[in-house]
């Protein structure tokens, strides 16, 4: 059971660095991003190609591809999601889903659904003895590093005027500007991180898991609930849940294996029930 | 220092000010006073270029004679606008002492943290609460505190005193006081006419989205009853 919630937790891992992402992103620009599970895929397939066509090694992939997604957020943010913002929410909405389904099939086209190899790197191929259980080393370092990218962005988040802006305007973003702070300026960088988030989430995904187009729309629905149960734009919450959601989902394939698919959103309908707003959103946010 | 000319504005086809045209001096204290429904937050919204994400507008306002009308929200803050809006805005993910510190300094006098924590000695005991667990009165204080801040040259403060003690009303007088005594002008919206009469020089009285009469404060006391039923309250 204990390292089937360690499972729980990798998982989870993948969900709060997407939910961080969606999470900055929606509460900054009232966008709902449809295309973020598309950059998490894209993630995972630039560190194949940066290995099948230019030999790059998974660690420069780490280092290399979530920049240059997020660069592409940044273009994408510029060129479209800023001219549908003062539009009704639903024109980003469908944008957003578009190029989605337009990224997945032009992979699709390339590569085919069949899913490709990735390996792991050589130095984390062995397994870690963790007391208890022994665990695949590889599988702790995405759990490490994924954590300590949370603290890391929630330090900033939380100590540095950069930071606090960020949180003001992801709060009330016209009052922000009220008080004299250009929070267009912000916005593109914000937008750019959290593609860049997925992008590395996407990069750390490739040596565990399946790497096929359809990688990122499987697991961006869970996403989604994972912000819900969070709070919408808590980025907080949006951590906490997907920690959360991974371990109960682990845990729920063990004990009622019948649910594990549903029991993130019976989780969802059970926390709004008792929350509206989700566990650390606030209830102004829908005003 | 501010001069309205002709503003309209809509929410998708139903019009929420009609033509207004308006003007506040420099060192004055207004106020609007209207029923709910009336436009005055409409209006202070306007002047703060916070109405374009929800609808059109039409006419023009000038600031210390410069046209703003095309400015956005944080332009014009540079330009020496401070708002302080009807639900006191103040940040729940922000401590007492981010909500003070978030806006940058702008106009020619900007208070000091230590001048803020000096007029209002509850904010400095509480400068780590987050902002949103103060009490009403300290929330008002706080957002009045992050407006001075600023440097503001004009305040635009929707009804400041709503919901507030008759003790934290009259102590909000004070500090309304204080201020224009040090140069900063002010433009509120107050349903209070008591406490309007006796903290401004004049009064705009607004209905169905126009200025049905501009009343200074011996003709408010004047009418205070008759107001007061105008207004149901």
């Amino acid at each position: 059971m204990l390292q089937q919630a360690f499972n729980g937790l990798v998982g989870g891992a993948f969900y709060a660095l997407l939910a961080l992402g969606l999470a900055v992103i929606f509460g900054m620009l009232g966008v709902v991003n449809l295309s973020h599970g598309a950059f998490y895929m894209l993630g995972a397939f630039g560190a194949f190609i940066a290995l099948d066509s230019f030999g790059l090694n998974f660690w420069l992939s780490l280092v290399l591809v979530p920049p240059l997604l997020g660069l592409a957020g940044v273009v994408l943010e510029r060129l479209f999601v800023r001219r549908l913002t003062p539009l009704d929410p639903l024109y980003n909405f469908l944008f957003t889903f578009g190029l989605a389904l337009i990224l997945q099939d032009l992979v699709k086209r390339q590569y085919g659904v069949n899913s490709q190899q990735y390996p792991r790197p050589s130095q984390l191929d062995g397994t870690v003895d963790l007391g208890l259980f022994t665990y695949p080393a590889y599988q702790v370092f995405v759990l490490g590093v994924s954590a300590l990218t949370c603290l890391a962005v929630w330090l900033v988040l939380t100590r540095s005027r950069v930071g606090m802006i960020v949180r003001a305007a992801t709060e009330r973003p016209e009052l922000t500007r009220a008080l004299g702070i250009d929070v267009g300026r912000w916005v593109t960088p914000v937008f750019g991180f959290g593609i860049a988030l997925a992008a590395f989430a996407g990069v750390l995904a490739a040596p565990m898991r399946a790497v096929n187009p359809l990688m990122g729309s499987d697991l961006i629905i869970t996403v989604f609930a994972v912000v819900v149960i969070g709070g919408l734009g808590s980025v907080f919450g949006s951590v906490a849940a997907g920690f959360a959601v991974g371990l109960v989902s682990a845990l729920g394939n063990l004990y009622i294996p019948s649910l594990s698919q549903t029991l993130v959103f019976i989780l969802m309908a059970a926390v709004l029930l008792w929350r509206p707003a989700g566990l650390f959103g606030r209830e102004e946010a829908f005003r | 220092m501010l001069r309205i000319d002709g503003l309209s504005a809509w929410y998708g086809e139903a019009q929420a000010l009609r033509e207004v045209s308006m003007h506040v001096a420099e060192g004055e204290i207004v106020t609007l006073v209207g029923r709910n429904g009336a436009g005055k937050t409409t209006l202070l919204r306007c002047l703060m270029g916070l109405h374009g994400a929800h609808g059109r507008t039409a006419g023009t306002v000038s600031l210390f004679d410069d046209d703003i009308t095309k400015l956005a929200g944080h332009a014009r803050a540079r330009r020496g606008l401070g708002y302080v809006p009807d639900d006191r805005g103040i940040f729940a993910t922000l401590s007492v002492e981010e909500n003070l510190t978030l806006p940058p300094k702008m106009g020619p006098d900007p208070w000091s943290l230590e001048r803020v924590y000096e007029t209002f000695p509850m904010l400095r005991e509480r400068r780590r609460f987050p902002g949103t667990k103060l009490s009403g009165g300290e929330q008002q204080m706080l957002a009045l505190a992050r407006v001075l801040r600023t440097g503001a040259r004009l305040l635009l403060c929707d009804e400041p005193t709503e919901g507030l003690s008759p003790l934290i009303v009259q102590r909000i007088g004070e500090i309304l006081r204080e201020v224009r005594a040090a140069g900063v002008t002010v433009l509120l919206i107050e349903q209070n006419v008591h406490f309007a009469a006796s903290v401004a020089d004049r009064h705009y009285l607004l209905a169905e989205g126009r200025i049905v009469e501009s009343l200074d404060s011996a003709q408010v006391r004047e009418r205070e009853h008759e107001l007061l039923e105008y207004l149901g309250i």
